[in-house]
C-alpha cells in the first residue's frame, strides 16, 4: 500500500517560485492499479519522480505501508527505493546490456551473488513472458519486449509497490494491451499496489480500477473508474469516454442522452422505455461495455414529442440518467453546460426548455 | 647515426650533396627503432591519459548542472583549468612548463620529458572527450539506475561509463593520434621517436628519403590505430556487432 500525503512540491525560491504539485493526497491500496492523468506540464513526471524519491518532495510525505520514505538521508534513501519497483518508457534498457542483464541491474547494485541473482533473473524472465529472449540485447526487442523487460527489471528486488511512469506511452495499441493485461496478472499475482502514470485516457479504462486527474498541480477531480463512467456530471467520466461520432436525430425528434448509472440496467432497456413512453425510441449511437466486471454504458437516443420529465423518469426506474442534448450543427456529444445546469436528473430547471 | 655524422665531420665535400643523406638500407636502422621510440611514448602517455582523463570526465560531467554532484563553482573551476590545457598550443605549452617538467623528471630532454607535457596536452583532451561522450548518454538510464538502488559509483560505471564505451573508444582512437602528432612536435626537444627523425633527417637536412620515409611509416601508424579503434567500437556496439555478422554470414541474427 502507498499514500501520498500532503505532497508538496516547489521548484525555484521567492517571486520565481513555481508550485509544480499543490498538496496531493491519495493512496492506492495493495491489489489495486491507480491512475493519474493529465496533460502534459500537469505535474506527472514530477510526482513519478518524487514516488520512486528520485526527488524530495518540499513538503508532505510518501508512505510505504505506512512507513514514511520521503524524510530520510541520502543512504536510506537508496534502500527505501528498493521497495518501489519503477517502469520507465520503453527506452530505459541499456543498450550495452542484454535482456537477463538488464533484468539483474537491481540485483547487481544490491551485491546478490551472481548465482542467485541469475536464477532470480531466469524466474523474472520467465514471468514476463521472455525466457527465450535472455541473450537478446534491446535493439533486437520489439518495443513491447523491452518494456516487458523493464517489467521485470521493476519487479527483481520484489517490491510492493510498482510505479509505472508513462510506461506504454509510444507503444503500439497491440504492445499496450499486452503490456496492459500484464499489469494486471502481476497485480493480482503479487498483490501489488500500481501508481499507473499516463497521458492516454484510452490506457486509463484498460487498466486502472481508480483514476485521479491532475492538472496544474493539483487534483481536479479523482474516484472509481466504474462511478466515474456511471457518473453524468463527471467531467473525468466523460473524458473517460471515447468520443464516438453518432446518428443526428430525426426531423422532429428531441435528442437525449442516457448514461447507465446503476448496474442492474436491464439489456432490453430500448424496447421497456419505448412501451413506457408508448412512442417509438430511435437509437443514435451507444456504447456499453463492461469496466472491471461492470456494465456501464451511455446511449445517444432521438425520441417523438414526449413529455421530458416522463421520459427522465422512466429512464430512472431503469437504472438510467436522461439528459437533453441541444444539437447544435457542431456538437454531436452532449454540451457541457447541459451537466452543469443540472445537478440531479430528477428537479431540473433546465428540462423547461426542451419543451 | 654515426654514419652520416662521420661524414658530417670530414667537411671534405666528397662527391654531390646528396651524400649527406642517409644511404637506403640503412634507413629502416634509422626509422624502426624510432618508430619503436615513438609507440613507447606515445603509449606510456595514453594510460597516464585514459587513467586520470577517465576519472576526470566523469567528474566534470557529474559536477554540471544535472549531474550526479552538482556544483557549479567546482565545475566551472575545473572546466576552466581543462580548457587552459586545451588552448595552449602543444609546443607552447611544452616549453612554458619545462620547470615543471624538470621538476617530475629531473630533465627537460628525453622521453621523460616529453611525456609530461604530452600528458598533461592528452588529459586535457581527453576530459573533454569523456564529458562529452556521457552527455550523449539518455538521462534516463541515470534515472533508472538511481531507482534501483544504484550508489552514485555504481551509476558512473554502469549508467553513464559503460554506455558511453563505444564512444570514449573513439575519442581513444582520436586521442592517441593526436598524440602521436604532438610526439613529432616532443622530438624537436630531443625525445626521440620518428618525429625527431623527421625533423633532423628529413626537414634540417633536406633528407628527402627519410622525409617520406617517416611519412609513410607516420600514415601506416596512424591508419593502423584508426583500424584498430574502429573495430573496438564495433565491438562495443551489440548492434553495430549485429550487421557485421550478418554482412559476414549473410543469415538474419541467431536467436
Amino acid at each position: 500500500m502507498i499514500s501520498i500525503e500532503q505532497l508538496t512540491k516547489v521548484y525555484g525560491h521567492g517571486a520565481h517560485a513555481t508550485v509544480v504539485l499543490d498538496r496531493l493526497d491519495f493512496r492506492v491500496d495493495a491489489g489495486e492499479i491507480f491512475a493519474v492523468v493529465g496533460p502534459s506540464g500537469a505535474g506527472k513526471s514530477t510526482l513519478a519522480q518524487c514516488v520512486n524519491l528520485l526527488e524530495r518532495p518540499t513538503s508532505g510525505s510518501v508512505l510505504v505501508n505506512g512507513e514514511n520514505l520521503s524524510q530520510l538521508g541520502e543512504r536510506q534513501l537508496r534502500a527505501a527505493r528498493r521497495r518501489i519497483g519503477t517502469i520507465f518508457q520503453s527506452d530505459g534498457l541499456y543498450s550495452r546490456r542484454t535482456a537477463a542483464q538488464n533484468v539483474a541491474l537491481p540485483l547487481e547494485y544490491l551485491g546478490v551473488t551472481s548465482a542467485e541473482a541469475n536464477r532470480r533473473v531466469a524466474e523474472l524472465l520467465d514471468r514476463v513472458g521472455l525466457s527465450d529472449r535472455a541473450g537478446h540485447y534491446p535493439h533486437q526487442l520489439s518495443g513491447g519486449q523491452r518494456q516487458r523487460v523493464g517489467i521485470a527489471r521493476a519487479l527483481a528486488l520484489r517490491p510492493l509497490v510498482l510505479l509505472s511512469d508513462e510506461a506504454t506511452s509510444g507503444l503500439d495499441p497491440e504492445s499496450t494491451a499486452s503490456i496492459v493485461s500484464l499489469l494486471k496478472e502481476l497485480r493480482n499475482d503479487l498483490d501489488l499496489s500500481i501508481l499507473f502514470i499516463t497521458h492516454e485516457m484510452d490506457t486509463v479504462l484498460q487498466v486502472a480500477d481508480a483514476v485521479a486527474r491532475l492538472d496544474k498541480g493539483h487534483i481536479v477531480e479523482s474516484g472509481r473508474i466504474v462511478d466515474l463512467l456511471r457518473d453524468p456530471a463527471s467531467a473525468l467520466g466523460r473524458a473517460l469516454r471515447p468520443a464516438r461520432p453518432h446518428a443526428a436525430p430525426q426531423q422532429g425528434e428531441t435528442h437525449w442522452f442516457l448514461s447507465y448509472t446503476s448496474a442492474v440496467v436491464p439489456a432490453d432497456w430500448v424496447l421497456r422505455l419505448a412501451s413506457e413512453l408508448d412512442t417509438p425510441v430511435s437509437v443514435l449511437g451507444a456504447s456499453i461495455e463492461t469496466v472491471a466486471g461492470q456494465t456501464v454504458g451511455h446511449a445517444s437516443i432521438g425520441v417523438r414529442a414526449v413529455d421530458p420529465a416522463r421520459l427522465v423518469a422512466a429512464a430512472h426506474q431503469l437504472g438510467l440518467d436522461a439528459r437533453p442534448v441541444f444539437d447544435r450543427p457542431d456538437a454531436a456529444v452532449p454540451a457541457i453546460s447541459v451537466d452543469a445546469a443540472i445537478p440531479t436528473a430528477e428537479s431540473s430547471p433546465a428540462l423547461e426548455r426542451v419543451a | 647515426m654515426s654514419a652520416p655524422l662521420s661524414s658530417l665531420a670530414t667537411g671534405i665535400p666528397t662527391a654531390l650533396p646528396i651524400s649527406n643523406n642517409v644511404p637506403i638500407p640503412e634507413i629502416p636502422a634509422l626509422v624502426f627503432p624510432a618508430l619503436l621510440d615513438t609507440l613507447i611514448m606515445v603509449g606510456i602517455v595514453m594510460v597516464i591519459v585514459v587513467l586520470l582523463g577517465v576519472p576526470l570526465g566523469a567528474l566534470v560531467h557529474n559536477l554540471a548542472p544535472g549531474g550526479l554532484f552538482e556544483n557549479p563553482a567546482l565545475h566551472q573551476t575545473i572546466s576552466w583549468i581543462v580548457s587552459i590545457g586545451r588552448s595552449l598550443p602543444f609546443l607552447i605549452l611544452m616549453a612554458s612548463i619545462v620547470p615543471f617538467t624538470r621538476f617530475i623528471t629531473g630533465t627537460n630532454i628525453g622521453i621523460a620529458a616529453a611525456v609530461v607535457p604530452m600528458a598533461i596536452a592528452g588529459i586535457a583532451f581527453f576530459t573533454r572527450i569523456v564529458e562529452n561522450s556521457l552527455r550523449a548518454v539518455p538521462h534516463t538510464l541515470v534515472r533508472v539506475a538511481r531507482a534501483s538502488g544504484a550508489s552514485p559509483l555504481q551509476i558512473i560505471r554502469t549508467a553513464q561509463l559503460s554506455e558511453a564505451l563505444p564512444a570514449i573508444i573513439g575519442g581513444l582512437t582520436i586521442n592517441t593520434i593526436a598524440m602521436i602528432e604532438y610526439s613529432a612536435i616532443a622530438g624537436t626537444i630531443g625525445a626521440g621517436g620518428i618525429g625527431y627523425v623527421a625533423v633532423t633527417y628529413g626537414y634540417q637536412r633536406f633528407d628527402n628519403t627519410v622525409m617520406l620515409a617517416t611519412i609513410i611509416i607516420l600514415v601506416a601508424t596512424v591508419a593502423s590505430v584508426q583500424l584498430l579503434g574502429d573495430r573496438l567500437v564495433r565491438l562495443a556496439t551489440p548492434h553495430a556487432r549485429d550487421r557485421q555478422a550478418r554482412r559476414a554470414k549473410a543469415m538474419p541474427v541467431p536467436a
